[in-house]
């Protein structure tokens, strides 16, 4: 049954605010790190007092050009900065530095891939660099605002997309991407509820067919990426329905209320500032050489949408596993360094995916915490696929150990444990008969048939070996007495 | 009163004959008994006595700096940690800078005694001094005449004898015009020349901090200090600063070029004009090429000039809004009000004006009327400026088109108060540096001034030069 949602297209243009990693500010030598007390990473000139100047910050320069290449922008030669006016609490000179009509770069495209593996490329207009405004806090008291600077001069970049986005999910996917691509290229933590990414969506809805854009909206304060789908989900329906009624849509700023599911009227059109742009007098034109654009070029890590078919074409490893190592560099950059040390790729992917992982989740660690040299885990690997252990006693036994003594071989840990496997034909015979001896009822209900009990005499012979059995020649052993 | 020159003042204290604190507290009397000029909004006694007798030990001991014992003052709109700095408005009240200029951080390294701020027009916005919130500054020559402005009081205090020499900043004239009411020599330097850093901003791609003095000697020496790359400004040149205290009086012909249009303008008072004429003829007399050039943008400089440094005021005074700093209204309850009554009340009229003009002319619906329109002109008048000091040497003109007015002459007509800058505006609009040099006297018995400008970062030519007129202007 088509319902009346289907006869509308979405049309959405995405905002994307990245804070720049740098040590930092924009345009002065303030410490940028976040987590400082409130208003001390400040001097004269964050806070705009009388007299102070702006410079410019090359570390960020770079970190945008970088941003630029990897999206495949064209990278502007000459930029100028611009100020866009308009008062605020947390604006100190009252206007902010940012790019208008010459931004760093241009054009350019994002790829992003759907679960059927299909893909759209998603075009950019602009990136862009401009300087934070410091932050509002309006629930700490009472009566007061109040207004941290810290965050006032932070370097940013704006990554601003065509009007192609057609859905939530490709939104959703957009910021996805944009995340993976600013953390791997170091630009940018990438924090969502922190604030350090930030996603603006410029939301119309129109006929299917229609030629004209429907009246946009502009949702802020999506802070997580399923918010980011979710908004969008419920502005689209709220639009579509208004229109059904005969509404018309207004063009205005909302805000998304995670609590409740839905987006609320923040300023309407009529309040809208003219921000009165013009070229920022106290800094001289910026001018990037070919050259600067080339060293920034062969700088660059592999991206990850190049490592995802790198794993998949030269590692042989299927869609998921290429999409859970790409996802973030440190993982990537863990495989790697396992694989130089083992040619079971798809064993190390499972071992980064599974055990180091779930390890690194229980003891909340970040990837690149991860302690135990690449070698080590390549040795294990070797042990399981030459038959000295199993890989149970590998994960349940050797890893633990080695996490603990991650200098020691693996080797020597599983000597020391007493975990080599055996293949000793006697010693399994005699585990064997022990096996079949325990369960006397049950060798009948096999001869006659129930094949399925196998796993029975298996785990008590492999209790018995205390985990030192090689499986597969006890099973035979087993599978011959009991048929015998 | 006769002033003591640098060079004689640091030899007769290292001679014994005198020392800095009895040279600084003759100036302290001159300046009590001149208070009625206004030019002085504070005045560092106290503080300038005690660093007096550390320079007087300095100069004695040879280790003074190139300035030890200049005692100097600064426009209120120059940063000095520790002091006030209000640039003669009330939205500053009470506020103190937290650091120094980099040419205050300048002239105390090279050992200048700082004796106090000077009065000027708020935020620079004005060609009388009238329009500060301390009061007008009187011209010394005349007391019914305005000293000029913005920098009036920096212009008074040298000419009255209340220091030796000030810093003012110039954005359409602001040096040169108050020097040629007053009788000094004044220069803006080249747009990039000097840090801006520290100076409290009025039009950003204009401004520039320069030196009033006495004599060209003293400009030189202390242009020399203040002059060259710094960090904290992004549009000061790394170009090299010449020795300027070692410039003597230029020898040799030179090009020069005068502009008719100028000469032959309707304003211009008929003993200015005959001396600008006189100029010309005594440097042909002496073997000069001087010619008369076309330079037909005299009509747009002046409303090409107010479009721009407006549109940039209108942005650069945003930051007084009365919540971090300086003056917030006692009525202020919320955000907005905070922002408007504090602005609206502490605001001059004439600063006001500025801002709304600025704020009209950046608007989406007229910018590309007016702030993209005047951008062009001041390209054209930046490229033909050039041109003409390609093919010479330098431009005379005069300073201002009359001496001082007479107080309240204007100050109803902003039109009339803004073409007293008519002849200072080319330099700031095409970047070049431009002296300011006493050669003329009035019938009235005023002084006034005659202009020369030079070719970008040619300072050392046009002090040179300068000195050469100077002499030749007043033999």
């Amino acid at each position: 049954m088509s319902s009346v949602y289907d006869n509308y297209e979405l049309v959405i243009g995405l905002e994307i605010h990245a804070q720049i990693l740098t040590r930092t500010k924009a345009f002065s030598s303030d410490p940028a790190e976040y987590g400082a007390l409130p208003n001390h990473n400040v001097s004269t000139i964050s806070l705009g007092h009388p007299g102070t100047l702006p410079k410019h910050n090359e570390a960020a320069i770079a970190k945008a050009i970088t941003l630029g290449l990897a999206c495949h922008s064209e990278i502007r030669k000459e930029n100028q900065y611009a100020r866009k006016n308009y008062f605020y609490a947390d604006l100190p000179k009252g206007y902010q530095i940012t790019q208008d009509k010459t931004p760093i770069c241009s054009g350019g495209y994002v790829r992003v891939k759907f679960i059927d593996e299909s893909t759209k490329d998603i075009e950019l207009t602009r990136i862009h660099m401009e300087e934070d405004s410091g932050k509002s806090i309006h629930d700490l008291d009472l009566h007061n605002s109040l207004i941290d600077y810290n965050r006032a001069g932070t370097p940013l970049v704006e990554i601003v997309t065509e009007p192609v986005i057609r859905s939530g999910e490709e939104a959703g996917l957009f910021v996805t991407e944009i995340r993976k691509l600013v953390r791997y290229l170091d630009i940018c933590d990438g924090n969502m509820e922190e604030g350090s990414l930030r996603c603006d969506a410029n939301i119309s809805v129109r006929l299917k067919g229609a030629t004209e854009f429907g009246t946009k909206v502009e949702v802020k304060n999506m802070n997580s990426i399923s918010n980011v789908r979710k908004a969008i989900e419920f502005e689209t329906t709220r639009q579509i329905d208004a229109i059904e009624n005969g509404e018309t849509i207004v063009q205005e700023t909302r805000s998304y209320d995670a609590l409740k599911g839905n987006t609320f009227s923040m300023r309407a059109k009529e309040l809208v500032n003219d921000y009165r742009y013009f070229p920022e007098p106290d800094l001289p034109p910026l001018i990037v050489t070919e050259e600067t654009i080339q060293q920034l070029k062969e700088s660059m890590p592999k991206l990850p949408e190049e490592l995802f078919e790198n794993f998949r074409n030269e590692y042989g490893l299927n869609a998921y596993d290429a999409g859970v190592l790409t996802e973030t560099k440190e993982l990537a950059d863990l495989y790697l360094g396992i694989t130089e040390h083992t040619e079971n790729y798809k064993a190390a992917a499972n071992w980064v995916m599974g055990v180091i992982k779930a390890w690194l989740n229980k003891e909340a660690l970040d990837v690149d915490d991860f302690h135990v040299p690449p070698s080590r885990i390549g040795a294990l690997i070797s042990l399981v696929d030459e038959g000295k252990v199993s890989n149970a006693i590998a994960e349940q036994r050797i890893f633990p150990a080695l996490l603990d003594e991650p200098d020691k071989e693996p080797l020597q840990i599983a000597q020391e444990l007493n975990v080599i496997q055996s293949s000793d034909e006697s010693f399994l015979e005699e585990l064997a008969d022990e096996a079949i001896a325990a369960f006397p009822d049950k060798v009948e209900a096999y001869k006659n048939g129930k094949t399925g009990l196998l796993g029975l005499f298996m785990g008590e012979l492999m209790k018995k070996s205390r985990g030192k059995a090689d499986p597969k020649v006890a099973s035979e052993i087993l599978k011959r007495k009991l048929e015998g | 009163m006769e002033t003591l020159s640098l060079s004689s003042l640091q030899e007769q204290v290292k001679s014994g004959s005198t020392d800095c604190r009895q040279v600084v507290s003759r100036f302290l009397r001159r300046i009590e008994e001149k208070k009625h000029l206004n030019a002085f909004l504070e005045v560092y006694d106290q503080e300038a006595l005690d660093r007096a007798d550390e320079i007087t030990e300095k100069l004695r001991a040879g280790t003074a700096g190139p300035l030890g014992g200049l005692v100097i003052g600064l426009k209120d709109n120059i940063c000095y940690a520790g002091h006030h700095v209000s640039a003669s408005s009330r939205i500053l009240e009470g506020f103190e800078s937290l650091y120094n200029a980099t040419v205050t951080q300048r002239l105390l390294d090279a050992d200048a005694i700082i004796i106090g701020r000077l009065n000027c027009d708020e935020f620079a916005m004005g060609a009388s001094n009238e329009n500060s919130a301390y009061g007008p500054v009187l011209n010394d020559a005349d007391n019914t005449k305005v000293p000029g402005g913005s920098s009036g009081g920096s212009a008074v205090a040298v000419q009255a004898g209340l220091c030796m020499a000030t810093l003012g900043s110039d954005t359409g004239g602001s040096i040169r015009q108050p020097s040629s009411f007053t009788g000094t020599f004044g220069m803006k330097p080249t747009y990039g020349r000097v840090s801006r850093y520290g100076l409290l901003a009025y039009a950003s791609s204009f401004d520039q901090i320069g030196p009033i003095t006495n004599n060209v000697d003293e400009m030189a020496a202390i242009l020399e200090v203040i002059s060259g790359d710094d960090g904290m400004d992004a549009t000061v040149s790394d170009k090299a600063v010449p020795k300027y205290s070692q410039m003597t009086a230029s020898e040799g012909s030179r090009n020069i070029a005068y502009i008719r249009d100028c000469i032959e303008s309707e304003g211009i008072d008929p003993d200015v004009k005959a001396h600008t004429l006189k100029m010309v003829e005594k440097l042909r007399a002496e073997g000069h090429t001087v010619e008369a050039v076309d330079f037909p943008f005299l009509d747009f400089m002046v409303p090409c000039y107010y479009v721009l440094t407006t549109a940039e005021a209108s942005s650069n005074l945003s930051r007084y809004s009365g919540l971090m700093y300086g003056y917030r209204s006692k009525d202020a309850h919320d955000l907005e009000s905070t922002f408007k009554l504090s602005r609206s009340e502490a605001f001059g009229e004439e600063v006001q004006r500025r801002i709304m003009t600025g704020t009209f002319v950046l608007s989406s619906d007229h910018y590309d009327a007016y702030y993209t329109k005047a951008q062009k002109v001041r390209r054209v008048i930046k490229d033909r400026t050039a041109e003409l000091l390609n093919k010479y040497d330098f431009i005379l003109l005069p300073t201002t088109p009359t001496p001082a007015f007479s107080l309240d002459e204007k100050a109803d007509d902003p039109i009339a108060m803004y073409l007293a800058d008519i002849f200072t505006v080319q330099a700031p609009l095409a970047g070049v540096p431009a002296i300011s040099i006493p050669t003329g006297t009035h019938s009235s018995g005023l002084p006034f001034g005659i202009q020369l400008m030079a070719n970008s970062f040619e300072e050392a030519q046009l002090l040179s030069f300068s000195k050469y007129v100077y002499e030749l202007g007043t033999k």
